[in-house]
């Protein structure tokens, strides 16, 4: 395999989820994710953006195999996940997640918790186990003694780092990082960033970074996703994305991030009153009830799957 | 001029064991905007909860001056500080689905407040709380009024709640990060919103979070909170053109702010973790954190000015690098 291959593939994955269809409501199907496809490359950062019910963390748990997809296909390194063994799955692809306080087990040490991926592997003898357990404890910044804590004893960050080392004591090829600093003060978060950032450099990782903040998006991610309503709606190279975004939403999302310049005022992002229901997804181009420069085109004709000038822009007037 | 809210010396202790607020001392003017902000556990909401008179159980609170207009608010009792909350002096939360009753419709929750301070019959204060869905950007008020808060989207409910606040004509209002549940294309609509009423009606704000981003946007002043106290505050321009405080320049280092970002390069971050106060602490909270700490820092510091107006609470020399 050459090392510009593709380390992640992800390939019109679609998600749908029936909600309702008691006694007096009728069913109705809710497209979380609806036709997602995108390729990594080995060592890149993929920040995935969007609102909330956008579908990314949807899109996050099929990747990580813990939700069947509806229709589409991952690979990772050319190999299918779907039908993987989950022991060799997790040989290859693990997760971070937002809240360190609802994904650590509160009655077992730091050590067990990280050493717990390695037991389930099976095969690995105690004494070594031990040892690449404290050797990843030290990598994500986390002193000897911490091993024998409990998560209640640790704080948010401090937590956040266990849940990193875990992740990575396996030596797996793709993070998935949902929101992982979100949950944290801004003093916290830059140190775990810049944690993520070094072990990537050091460890050859590659990320599929969600959050809903572009500012920590542009800061980690080398390609930028932004997603609505199911859809990868536009995808570019970070800098090219930030510096010329092309969709509108994409346009309003970047006016929205509020820069700490005082006299700057509050952005006018020009979206209206209405919010996205991903249960009664609009025809035509999804955005266009909010969009503020939609033409009647825009009602009937889906531009799903536009590219201009090389890049994704899911917009027919980009 | 008098301000509308005069805090000074503000300290409230949980059971005796956290010193939340550690001599909190503010004034917010009229009809400006000042920003409360910290990261979790800095005692900004605390310190609201103890002015609007809301404080849990076992929850200690003194005051050298704790004044709403020409009021003493030291000297109410829960009956007094009853009158005045939803009616002069009004607050709205993080998480509008909390604070709004499911089982009651967005109508009859707006009006009781109208008919509890003012009186009013309900027609009179259904009419009123169409007039302010309108005013804060809903569209079919009357529809709405009939509905129930599950059926809004949580923009929609934050601006019901913004509504739902403003019907008794308040002269502050106090927003604990109003907008932190909310996505950013709708906080900013939010706050654009919170902008335009303050201007029409000459509204008071004293706006709690934890974003410098917000702060920077809406603030006429800022009080920097750390581990309790206040520990710089001065006019926005002022906190971001000269932060002086150690915790407040390192603050500012961490947020990455888009078009500035090397990502080669780290993030600026501090060391450590927020640390939890017992009573009896003395000195700066910061500390254990902070990589100028000496002797010095283990006794009482006073506030010092930085310049007209700015103030900072740190040992150091205002122009230290």
């Amino acid at each position: 395999m050459s090392p510009s291959a593709a380390a992640i593939e992800v390939i019109d994955v679609r998600r749908e989820f029936r909600t309702g269809g008691g006694l007096f409501a009728q069913a109705r199907a809710v497209r979380a994710v609806d036709g997602v496809s995108f390729s990594l490359p080995a060592g890149q950062v993929l920040g995935v953006v969007g609102e909330s019910g956008c579908g990314k963390s949807t899109l996050a748990r099929i990747i990580l195999g813990l939700l069947p997809a509806s229709g589409g296909e991952v690979r990772v390194d050319g190999r299918s996940l779907q039908g993987m063994d989950r022991r060799e799955r997790a040989r290859l692809i693990q997760p971070v997640f937002q809240d360190p306080f609802s994904s650590l087990n509160p009655r077992r040490t730091v050590e067990e918790i990280v050493s717990l991926p390695l037991a389930a592997q099976g095969g690995v003898p105690r004494a070594q186990m031990r040892d690449r357990v404290m050797e990843m404890l030290a990598r994500v910044g986390l002193s000897a003694e911490m091993a024998a804590r409990q998560p209640a004893q640790l704080s948010g960050g401090q937590r956040q780092r266990v849940a990193i080392a875990r992740a990575l004591v396996l030596r797996p090829r793709i993070v998935v990082c949902d929101e992982p600093t979100s949950a944290l003060d801004v003093s916290v978060q830059a140190q775990i960033l810049n944690l993520l950032a070094e072990l990537r450099r050091e460890l050859g990782l590659t990320y599929l970074f969600i959050s809903h903040n572009l500012a920590v998006v542009e800061h980690i991610a080398s390609e930028v996703a932004v997603m609505y309503l199911g859809r990868i709606v536009e995808q570019a190279e970070t800098d090219a994305l930030f510096r010329d975004p092309r969709h509108p939403y994409t346009r309003a999302l970047l006016a929205s991030v509020l820069t700490p310049e005082p006299g700057h005022g509050i952005p006018d992002v020009g979206l209206g009153e209405s919010y996205p229901d991903p249960a009664n997804i609009p025809p035509g181009c999804r955005f266009h009830p909010r969009c503020p420069v939609a033409e009647a085109r825009c009602r009937t004709e889906p531009p799903d799957g536009l590219v201009r000038d090389g890049r994704l822009v899911e917009c027919l007037l980009a | 001029m008098t301000p509308v809210l005069e805090v000074e010396n503000l300290r409230v202790d949980f059971s005796g064991r956290t010193a939340a607020v550690r001599g909190v001392s503010l004034q917010v003017q009229r009809g400006e905007t000042h920003c409360l902000v910290g990261e979790s556990g800095c005692g900004k909401s605390v310190s609201a909860l103890a002015v609007m008179g809301l404080l849990a159980r076992g929850a200690v609170r003194e005051a050298d001056v704790l004044r709403f207009q020409d009021t003493d608010l030291t000297r109410l009792n829960e009956r007094g500080m009853a009158r005045l909350r939803g009616d002069k002096m009004a607050m709205i939360f993080q998480e509008p689905m909390t604070s709004l009753n499911p089982a009651y419709t967005i109508g009859s929750q707006m009006a009781e407040v109208f008919e509890r301070h003012r009186g009013a019959g309900r027609r009179a204060a259904l009419d009123r709380a169409a007039e302010l869905l309108g005013r804060v950007g809903i569209t079919a008020p009357g529809l709405r009024l009939g509905q129930f808060p599950h059926q809004l989207s949580g923009g929609l409910r934050q601006r019901v709640m913004i509504a739902m606040a403003l019907m008794c004509d308040p002269e502050l209002l106090i927003a604990d990060e109003p907008t932190t549940a909310l996505d950013v294309t709708v906080q900013a609509q939010i706050l654009r919103l919170l902008q335009a009423l303050q201007r029409e009606l000459g509204l008071s704000l004293l706006l709690i979070t934890h974003d410098l981003g917000i702060v920077a946007r809406m603030a006429d002043r800022v009080s920097v909170m750390y581990a309790g106290e206040v520990v710089e505050s001065a006019t926005a321009e002022a906190l971001f053109a000269a932060p002086t405080h150690p915790y407040t320049r390192g603050l500012l280092a961490c947020i990455p702010v888009p078009g500035t970002v090397r990502r080669d390069q780290p993030l600026g971050s501090i060391p450590g973790t927020v640390p939890r106060i017992a009573p009896g602490f003395s000195g700066c909270g910061f500390r254990d954190r902070c990589t100028h700490a000496r002797p010095a820092c283990a006794e009482t510091i006073a506030l010092r000015g930085a310049a007209p107006g700015h103030l900072y609470r740190c040992v150091l020399p205002a122009d230290w690098t």
